[in-house]
């Protein structure tokens, strides 16, 4: 018998790197796509830990270990198409094409990094709790009024799933038929509590059938098995098929933020149990096994992306600090004549 | 029953703020079988600021417990529990995200008992943290308890140090109605006093003057206490004597206090941190015009946020939230006057 954690799961490539579905793995540039874009989510987020341990980045929730989650679901996307990401999803944000500098300068706490660039149909990362979820249903209906056929896709924890939003924006998008696709990444912890205790549900994609929308469960951390079901959800969205609800089963071996400490609610067995199934390391496993990867690709990946990263970073740091008069700018398109007011008191005491 | 008068402990103990709300719950789950407190992380975790800290252990998960990640959820069930007997502490992860729960709170929290006309009521606590200060994330650093204050029948409670945080708590749970408790998160910490032990109660809608003077008046509240008190003390240096009047309640208010001290002094200054636009500093400007215009020897003065979200920016974090040197100009401004 499964565990119930493994129920009804799709998974394509196990825990070891073995291909237990072969009908349903893509071709080689894919595959090479894939396993890059989960090593530039994994590189930003080890050196953002490093980053704010020495003072040059604030709070930041880590996401390791939660990479094919992410970066195989935002894969699926085209520029054309909306990501609304948590604060969790740095990941797919930048996999999405969020740049690295913006993002680092968004865990800056630098109103740069708020500042979210022209022509790109992201979002800010959402801090209140699955707020961003009935907006994935306006983003979709919208793109379908104004004629096009693009779709919005919506992050969301297991945690976030206990909020009215969650369900509300599963009842709007099936009965509107919006072109929606919502990701609930069950990483197994609301800060301190499981999943177990947020719901006595089991299976989360199942939630979908009350809606009467498809719900599908998938290993979240078998990137390919991610994409795959991501892709059909897509697809179908954008042809008129309706939004999907996508049950991401993954793990949170990471504290939930770099000020939490674990070590007050939970043990780290599973933590241990979880770090064995390693997205990354099992996609490079199997990559490795079908003669796809060796280590001088992966080094020449390293360097890649390594350098990718620094450049990024030393682009943030060119930014320069905000000026107190900052703070009441970009209230209304015309500042109210008490904003303006505001605004010559806060240059009177601070200057610039 | 004025429950200052009924002390249960005898010695004190050095506490801060945080660790004399976790006294307080503790007190009200030993006396009364009727209280629970329930929230976001409280059970296990002990609060994400650990105000709950030790209390699901000690009093067991049916009366100290976590729910699911829904706010509407949460105030909505202690609604439930208290119409139907019961004392709810409901812990809000932070103020900002109290939002959710606007329905219950608009539509019901607050108007129970004067819709079934006394039949039903809810004797309910809503804690939340709330303020900046302390540079947390974006929108975990909101102050909406003028939103609260604006509905008919829910009391505010914002205490400023250790011994209130106490006291009002306690007595928030035995109030009959609605109380909502915002405790300054830059204060959790920030100082040490001693706190009586066991058993006592501050009243709800008694101010307290934190410093008597009799040149300018200073109101104030919660985390703004600290801010207020330190520019008293410097203009103290100077021969100048400012009253800072805590308001602890700004439902019900003590309107009392307030204008005895602005006879007194004939000038006043408010301070909060909350945006200047339609908050409840505002209140207390309109009730010096309406029943101290007489006293008064110079325009009131109010100090705030401003017009504008609580900025994440943690570089400047600190030029949106009043400090000494903003309420030390201030209270120049109606001295110069
Ligand atoms: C409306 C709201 N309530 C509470 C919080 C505080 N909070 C931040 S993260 C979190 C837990 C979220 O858990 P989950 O949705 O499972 O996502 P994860 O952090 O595991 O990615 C809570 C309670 C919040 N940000 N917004």
């Amino acid at each position: 018998m499964t565990e119930p954690q493994e129920q009804d799961m799709l998974t394509i490539i196990d825990a070891s790197g073995g291909c237990v579905r072969p009908d349903l793995v893509p071709d080689e540039e894919t595959l090479a796509r894939l396993y890059r874009a989960m090593r530039r989510a994994r590189h930003f987020d080890e050196r953002a830990v490093v980053l704010h341990r020495q003072g040059r980045m604030g709070v930041y929730p880590p996401f390791g270990g939660m990479e094919a989650s992410q970066a195989g679901t935002a894969l699926a996307l085209t520029h054309d198409d909306w990501l609304l990401p948590t604060y969790r999803d740095t990941g797919a944000a930048l996999t999405y094409g969020l740049p690295i500098s913006q993002i680092v300068l968004y865990w800056r706490t630098s109103p740069h990094g708020w500042a979210m660039p022209e022509g790109l149909k992201v979002l800010p990362f959402y801090i209140p709790i699955a707020t961003q979820y009935p907006h994935a249903v306006g983003c979709a209906l919208a793109e379908r009024m104004q004629g096009r056929r693009n779709v919005a896709m919506a992050y969301i924890g297991d945690g976030g799933s206990s909020e009215g939003d969650f369900h509300e924006a599963l009842n709007f998008a099936g009965a509107l038929d919006a072109p929606c696709v919502f990701v609930l990444q069950n990483n197994g912890w609301a800060i301190s509590v499981p999943t177990t205790a947020q719901t006595r549900a089991v299976n989360l994609s199942r939630r979908a059938e009350g809606y009467g929308i498809p719900g599908v469960r998938v290993d979240g951390n078998d990137i390919v098995a991610v994409h795959h079901v991501t892709r059909e959800a897509v697809e179908r969205a954008r042809a008129g098929g309706g939004p999907t609800l996508i049950e991401t089963v993954t793990y949170r071996v990471k504290p939930h933020t770099v000020s939490d400490d674990p070590g007050r609610y939970r043990t780290e067995d599973l933590t241990r149990e979880w770090l064995e199934k390693d997205p990354v390391t099992r996609l490079r496993t199997y990559l490795t096994t079908r003669g796809l990867w060796d280590d001088a690709r992966e080094d020449a990946l390293t360097r890649d992306i390594t350098q990718e990263f620094e450049a990024a970073v030393e682009e943030a740091d060119r930014f320069s600090e905000p000026t107190p008069s900052e703070i009441v700018d970009h209230v209304f398109a015309t500042p109210t004549p008490q904003l303006t007011e505001q605004r010559a008191q806060l240059l009177e005491e601070y200057g610039a | 029953m004025t429950a200052t008068e009924v002390r249960t402990g005898t010695g004190t103990r050095t506490m801060t703020m945080v660790a004399a709300i976790n006294d307080a719950l503790a007190v009200a789950l030993e006396r009364d079988a009727k209280v629970c407190l329930f929230g976001e992380d409280v059970g296990v975790m002990g609060g994400v600021f650990r105000a709950t800290d030790g209390l699901q252990a000690r009093f067991g998960r049916e009366r100290v417990f976590d729910t699911p990640l829904a706010e509407a959820g949460i105030v909505g069930m202690g609604i439930g529990m208290g119409l139907a007997g019961m004392r709810p502490v409901a812990e809000i992860q932070f103020a900002g995200f109290l939002y959710p729960a606007l329905d219950q709170i608009l539509s019901h929290l607050g108007r129970y008992r004067h819709r079934t006309r006394g039949r039903f009521s809810v004797p309910m606590v809503i804690r939340a943290p709330y303020g900046g200060g302390v540079h947390t994330p974006e929108q975990h650093a909101d102050s909406p308890e003028a939103v609260l204050a604006h509905v008919p029948g829910v009391k505010v409670v914002i205490p400023s140090s250790p011994t209130d945080a106490k006291g009002l708590l306690l007595a928030a749970i035995e109030d009959p109605d609605p109380v909502f408790f915002f405790e300054s998160i830059k204060l959790y910490r920030s100082t040490k006093e001693e706190v009586p032990e066991g058993h006592y109660t501050v009243p709800l809608g008694k101010a307290r003057l934190v410093r008597e003077g009799d040149d300018v008046t200073v109101v104030c509240y919660g985390g703004m206490v600290e801010v207020c008190t330190k520019a008293a003390d410097a203009a103290r240096a100077h021969g100048i004597g400012v009253e800072v009047v805590d308001l602890r309640t700004l439902v019900p208010m003590d309107t009392e206090t307030v204008l005895a001290s602005v006879r007194k002094t004939g000038r006043v200054v408010i301070v909060t941190e909350a945006p200047r636009t339609g908050g409840f500093h505002n209140e207390i400007a309109a009730l010096v015009a309406e029943r101290a215009l007489d006293s008064l020897l110079a325009p009131v003065v109010r100090v705030t946020g401003f017009d504008a979200p609580y900025p994440p920016f943690t570089s400047v974090e600190d030029t949106y939230r009043p400090n000494a040197t903003r309420v030390a100009k201030a209270i120049k401004q109606v001295l110069d006057y």
